[in-house]
């Protein structure tokens, strides 16, 4: 007989390991462990068999794989956490010892690390790094928002302002902006990068209200590898792109002018232009635009054919974005949020510009003739208007972006009240809202519907809708004249029966939907409980659906009825 | 005397430390003090008259003394030892012995002087009162300075010119009043009290003598004292509460370990040799330093001044990591770890709702607010509250972003995360696919006749085997027979009880019906339709029972001729109630289960012979009974060669939780036993070929077994949502139907096919739905029978009502 085999010694047991376990083993601080688990991209694992991993306890414990904290302990961070450690004791003891030469020996000589190599480990390919974007863009401008302070140091925020504006100058270049959405919460952007769907989002500008409960110690430690990370990414997208690294500006001396120069020295003067975001930048060679198209493949099967046909208009609707606005000038008024309208204007190919006063980096005045839009966000005279160029509210750009075209500009008008703004990342199967503003058939008027991707659907549902609007209209008079005919005729008269007409639609829509209940029932056991799952999350969106459809009908009758009262 | 005469203690005192010094000299002022209290003492004059001319200290050293004994104190060494400061005390020392003797000598002749309490009575109260405390401030302050003393030096000091010192101790004087001495010197001779002078000497004394008034008296020794200025200073000092210190309360302190640096030093040790030699250590340190700087070792410090360097040195440098050709060679377990990496889940992305301008529907109302006010955060399906701003400039910053933000952090390095599968299934495909319903007519769909009549529940229904008669049993004890094709009541039976149980016999060419009611089962006639056949079924009655005959469980009655009249032909009378029957296919046997509640003892009768048997005695409860006449096979033949039975006789019993199939010839092994897995059989039927029967239950289950296969169901529907009150199979369309309590009949396909390869084919075509629920009882249909020969399906229900659907 073999030697027994000692219980928790292999399988689980011996994959997991506790955290406490964890920072025992490294031999650093609970603190510092956590600092490396975000650095080193550590996470927690929930382990298949909760008790087994726990050898045998019920006890609630963070589980991480063995392996992973192996592999954090080889970390060459780790020495330079325990550096810092002494560096901070002695630190300490020259100030109590009042000994100002050695403290500044020491702070020169301050431990620092890096996390370049990091930055590789975590993500081998650059597409990894640019598929786990999302948080890093989202975090570095949240930062480059922030005020300086202890847990907020000047370096990591000067930074992230610079990576993200250089970021965004990428995006411009490459014509990478895909949609954009202004929520309560902060502005959505999703680009396409290096094909991979980029999302993130930017805090609207005014200052945001700084929680107690927030370590941002925590946030820091994030940031400090997001900045790392966001550097190597824009190093290479600007290579890809054939852009200088660190940016500049194309066409820089003729555009340099003499009054901005007056007051910043020409070092922050390039700066702010770069920061401005208003012109292109200065590439590494000239080369030839090249058109790029979409890669070929033969179709296998019918199903393939119709997706790569799908992908193809998704390709060519992606394209035009990049040309939007191309050859469209926009001016933009002070109360509009500037960065964000510079980058998606630009992004979609238009110029823009502002008063000079309030900004670097204006390339035309007001008074420029071939200024298309103005972009207006407060009310406005008629009398102060240009009669050449249409004032627009902002909101026309972003419902534009996300509708590929551009859109009739006369709900947008200045003073107009907005159609509603919708999400782009929504799939509008389950319901679709109506984007265009309520409008009664009695009227006579309609407007554009707005929501449709081309001119002739919008005919055509139109049409539908006005003959479903015809015949809703004709019914209650049908049944009116019945009745009317009933009293008319005196009580003891033969009346002429009306047929029973079967509805043989409906008949058929009951038997499918016995069939199908009974169908249902042979579900064996097995099944059945995951077929419940699914209709019942189902069946959520369909009364969400229901619940927005009644909603909606509610409002619109109500406009109905206070139309009708003021007539 | 002894002023050339150095001694050790001398020596040591000599060179004290400056604070030693310093102590002496306060000691010295304090003495002074002290003594100088009793310099116009005339003993004491006298007493140091020898030794004056030498030293004067000397002289108040022995005031001092005095000064002791007279209060009594026992700081009076210390104060002495510390009194005696100066060289010459040590000289007395040396001549201990003779001095002494003169001394003593002297003292004695001291003694008689008046005793100074005395005096001090006569002067005011507070005087004697200041004495006292004079007495104690001296021995009170001196041990301020004198605890530094050597305890050592009393071995050589010696205050012999004390010995006049009354050595009675520290008792009241008053003892004494009666002696005439006044107490004992160190020698042990008495000292006698000096002379008292009367009242006329007083009075000369006090006219004479200037000092008079100054003048108290020493208790111990009886003497006189004058007090000095000095003393009259401190004792004028104590009256007004001040203090008696010569000087002032805080004098500077004199440290004597100072900064500065002594022109003598402390100790005279000589500085070490090695405090004149460079040391070798930082000879060996400096010399590795050079060395480093001179290769290049150690770089000389930067100027750290100049702030664009560190500008460069802080701006972050970026450059290509993610270079093609340099790629990294993973282990095995490394690769391994990022296979297994989960990524992290995306942050969902908005929906219309969060949008600053949303379509209107998705604007909470006034309820809704509320609602989501009252909520809890973790509770909240939106994290916001939509709101609509008329425009961009109006949209204010959103006062959770950081928080969310961190919230977001949080979930990345904190949230365990793991891989679950998720399962992406169109319904549909979940559901068999079985043939459609419409492929499998004939079976019945629509509801065509209603028969009503009955006042109470329908229990019980069967249909003749001709298919034109109807027989049902209600609950208000009645039977009825109806056409089938008309809804038309034929006849009425009242019973004593109510029914529980109506059934054709299985016999084609007979009018039987038996009904079970109570404790009876009563056989009727109901003489319709053919009267051949009904006077053919009397007939063959009559021939049965000619009279009445009592088995040991039951007895066979016949009917009187009124009952005849009434249909009745026989009664068979059990001694409980009977909740079941079941026909025997011939129509010769049946069997009926006895018991109170719906379950039993099973008794088996043979109608032919008037016989009741009990086949099983300890079989327990049993709740249906079926039985089967199977055409034998060639394995059942070779089983039993010598039975010529063409038949294989089988009785089903179903018991609570199981089925039992026993072959009739041999009652005592059970030949099956099929295991529904329930809790409580229900009903059972048989399909017609005999292989397959279902089983009813009330936990909502109906069963499909196999007989062949196995003894578990080939197949469990839960096509109802309540317990199954009945099932049964169409004796020639491949159909079956169960009822249950949720008020529904689902009429089922259930194809048995004859290749023994293929499993039988069960699709649910139709579900009827009529009849009303009860809600007394809480029953709905109750039971459900097939038509013999049409696709219809007939049901009782608890509404009062048979109906047919065809």
């Amino acid at each position: 007989m073999g030697k027994m085999k000692k219980q928790h010694s292999s399988g689980i047991a011996t994959q997991y390991i506790s955290r406490s376990q964890a920072v025992k083993k490294l031999q650093i601080s609970l603190k510092d462990f956590r600092r490396l688990c975000i650095l080193k991209g550590i996470y927690p694992n929930e382990p298949k068999n909760k008790k087994k991993a726990n050898k045998g306890s019920t006890a609630v414990r963070t589980f991480y794989y063995a392996k992973d904290i192996q592999f954090l302990a080889h970390e060459p961070i780790i020495q330079k956490f325990r550096d810092f450690k002494v560096f901070m004791k002695k630190l300490k003891r020259a100030d109590v010892y009042n000994d100002p030469a050695s403290t500044a020996r020491l702070k020169r000589n301050k431990p620092v690390y890096k996390l370049d190599h990091v930055v590789k480990e975590r993500y081998p390919t650059f597409a990894d790094a640019v598929r786990d974007l999302d948080d890093c863009l989202s975090m570095c401008y949240l930062f480059a928002t922030f005020s300086k302070s202890k847990s907020t140091p000047e370096r990591i925020l000067r930074l992230c302002r610079r990576l993200t504006v250089e970021f965004m100058h990428y995006v411009i270049a490459a014509k990478a902006l895909r949609k954009v959405f202004v929520s309560i919460k902060g502005i959505y952007y999703q680009a396409d990068v290096q094909g991979q769907t980029v999302t993130w989002i930017v805090p609207h500008s005014l200052p945001s209200h700084q929680p107690a409960d927030v370590d941002f110690k925590v946030m820091l430690t994030f940031t400090e590898f997001y900045v790392t990370m966001l550097g190597f990414v824009n190093f290479n997208l600007y290579t890809q792109m054939n852009l200088l690294y660190p940016p500049k500006l194309a066409g820089e001396d003729e555009v340099n002018r003499a009054d901005d120069r007056d007051f910043v020295s020409t070092e922050e003067n390039l700066r702010e232009r770069v920061f401005a975001l208003n012109q292109s930048l200065a590439t590494a060679m000239s080369s030839v635009e090249e058109e790029v198209q979409m890669d070929e493949f033969p179709a296998a099967t019918e199903t393939d054919a119709s997706a790569v046909e799908k992908a193809r208009q998704e390709f060519e609707q992606n394209k035009k974005i990049g040309t939007l606005f191309e050859g469209k000038k926009f001016f933009l008024n002070r109360e509009v949020p500037r960065e964000m309208m510079v980058f998606l204007i630009r992004a979609c190919g238009g110029e823009c510009s502002w008063d000079r006063t309030t900004a670097f980096g204006a390339t035309f005045d007001e008074e420029d003739k071939s200024i298309a839009y103005q972009l207006v966000d407060r009310p406005m005279e008629k009398k102060q208007q240009v009669i050449n160029r249409y004032y627009l509210q902002p909101q026309w750009v972003f419902d534009s972006i996300n509708a590929r075209r551009l859109l009739p500009v006369e709900p947008y008008f200045v003073g107009q009240k907005l159609p509603p703004h919708l999400s782009p990342f929504v799939d509008n199967s389950q319901y679709q809202p109506i984007t265009a503003p309520v409008i009664l058939p009695a009227t006579g008027f309609r407007a554009p519907d707005i929501g449709q991707d081309k001119d002739e659907e919008v005919s055509e549902s139109e049409d539908e809708e006005g003959n479903d609007a015809d015949s809703k209209a004709q019914q209650p008079s049908r049944k009116k004249l019945r009745k009317a005919v009933a009293q008319e005729k005196p009580e003891m008269a033969v009346r002429r029966g009306i047929a029973k007409v079967e509805d043989k639609k409906k008949a058929a829509e009951q038997e499918a939907a016995e069939e199908r209940r009974l169908a249902i029932l042979t579900i064996p056991k097995k099944r059945k409980r995951l077929f419940d799952q699914i209709m019942y999350s189902k069946k959520a969106q369909q009364k969400e659906a229901r619940k927005l459809n009644s909603k909606r009908k509610a409002i619109e009758s109500e406009v109905v009825e206070t139309k009708k009262a003021k007539v | 005397m002894a002023t050339s005469r150095p001694s050790k203690a001398s020596k040591r005192r000599r060179q004290p430390s400056s604070d030693q010094q310093r102590k002496a000299d306060i000691v010295d002022d304090a003495a002074d003090n002290l003594v100088s209290l009793f310099v116009d003492h005339p003993a004491s004059d006298e007493e140091n008259n020898g030794d004056q001319e030498e030293s004067p200290i000397d002289g108040e050293d022995g005031g001092g003394h005095e000064d002791e004994n007279a209060t009594g104190s026992d700081a009076s060494d210390e104060s002495s030892e510390y009194s005696d400061d100066d060289d010459e005390d040590e000289d007395e020392v040396e001549e201990e012995g003779s001095d002494n003797e003169d001394e003593d000598e002297e003292e004695k002749a001291d003694e008689p002087v008046v005793g100074i309490g005395e005096e001090m009575a006569s002067k005011p109260a507070n005087d004697s009162a200041l004495a006292k405390e004079n007495g104690e401030l001296a021995s009170s302050s001196m041990p301020s300075y004198a605890v530094a003393a050597d305890p050592k030096e009393y071995d050589f000091d010696s205050s012999d010119e004390e010995d006049v010192r009354n050595t009675v101790g520290n008792v009241p004087m008053e003892w004494y009043n009666d002696y005439p001495h006044i107490g004992y010197d160190w020698q042990g001779e008495k000292i006698i009290k000096p002379a008292t002078a009367n009242e006329i000497d007083k009075f000369l004394k006090r006219m004479d003598d200037p000092n008079f008034w100054k003048t108290v008296k020493d208790k111990l020794t009886g003497q006189d004292v004058v007090l000095s200025d000095q003393d009259l200073e401190i004792i004028q000092k104590l009256q007004l509460g001040k203090l008696t210190g010569s000087g002032e309360a805080y004098e500077p302190f004199e440290d004597i370990f100072s900064h500065e640096v002594m022109d003598t030093p402390l100790s005279s040790r000589a500085p070490s040799k090695r405090s004149f030699l460079p040391s070798l250590l930082e000879k060996d340190k400096v010399s590795k330093l050079v060395y480093a700087i001179k290769m290049g070792l150690i770089k000389p410090a930067r100027d750290w001044k100049t702030p664009t360097d560190e500008a460069e040195e802080k701006e972050e440098q970026f450059y290509a990591i993610w270079t093609p050709e340099e790629s990294i060679e993973d282990s095995k377990s490394a690769r391994a770890r990022k296979r297994n990496a989960i990524s992290a889940p995306k942050i969902a992305l908005p929906g219309h709702a969060e949008s600053y301008n949303p379509p209107a529907e998705y604007l909470m109302t006034e309820k809704e607010k509320q609602r989501w006010r009252a909520e809890d955060r973790e509770d909240r399906r939106l994290d916001f509250m939509p709101r609509q701003y008329k425009s961009l400039r109006l949209l204010p910053a959103w006062n959770r972003f950081i928080k969310d933000r961190f919230e977001r952090c949080l979930d990345l390095y904190l949230c365990p995360r793991q891989r679950k599968m998720k399962v992406n299934v169109d319904p549909e495909d979940l559901i068999p696919k079985l043939p459609k319903p419409k492929d499998l007519q004939p079976f019945p769909t629509t509801e065509a006749v209603r028969y009503l009549g009955h006042s109470d529940i329908v229990r019980s229904i069967s249909v003749h085997q001709d298919g034109q008669f109807l027989a049902s049993g209600s609950d208000d004890c009645s039977a009825r027979i109806w056409e089938v094709s008309t809804g038309r009541c034929y006849k009425t039976f009242v019973m004593p009880d109510p029914v529980v149980y109506v059934g054709w016999c299985p016999k084609r060419d007979l009018m039987l019906l038996a009904v079970a009611a109570g404790s009876s089962v009563y056989f009727l006639n109901p003489e319709v339709g053919n009267k051949l056949v009904s006077s053919n079924t009397d007939h063959l009655l009559d021939k049965v029972i000619s009279s009445d005959v009592t088995n040991a469980i039951t007895s066979f009655h016949k009917a009187s001729p009124e009952e005849r009249k009434q249909g009745f032909r026989i009664t068979v009378r059990h001694s409980k109630k009977v909740a079941n029957l079941t026909w025997h296919p011939k129509g010769d046997f049946f069997a009926t289960i006895m018991g109170e509640g719906p379950a039993g003892m099973l008794i088996v009768h043979q109608l032919s012979k008037l016989t009741s048997d009990v086949p099983w005695k300890k079989l327990g409860t049993v709740t249906k009974v079926l039985f089967h006449d199977y055409v034998k096979t060639e394995k059942d033949e070779e089983e039993d060669p010598a039975d010529k039975d063409p038949y294989k006789r089988v009785i089903l019993v179903a018991l609570q939780r199981e089925v039992r199939i026993y072959n009739l010839k041999k009652l005592d092994t059970v030949s099956k036993k099929l295991e529904p897995n329930c809790n409580y059989v229900s009903c059972m039927a048989i399909h017609p070929k005999g292989d397959n029967v279902l089983v009813g239950s009330y936990d909502r289950r109906v069963s499909w077994f196999d007989l062949d296969s196995s003894n578990k169901p080939y197949q469990t529907m839960r096509h109802h949502s309540r317990g199954v009150r009945q099932v049964t199979f169409h004796k020639k369309y491949p159909l079956f139907a169960s009822c249950s309590d949720d008020g529904s009949v689902i009429v089922s396909h259930g194809m048995v096919y004859n290749d023994l390869n293929q499993f039988p084919l069960i699709v649910p075509v139709k579900e009827l739905k009529g009849h009303a629920h009860n809600v007394e009882s809480g029953l709905n249909v109750l039971d459900v029978q097939f038509h013999p020969t049409q696709p219809w399906v007939f049901s009782a229900g608890a509404d009062r009502t048979v109906r047919l659907y065809v």
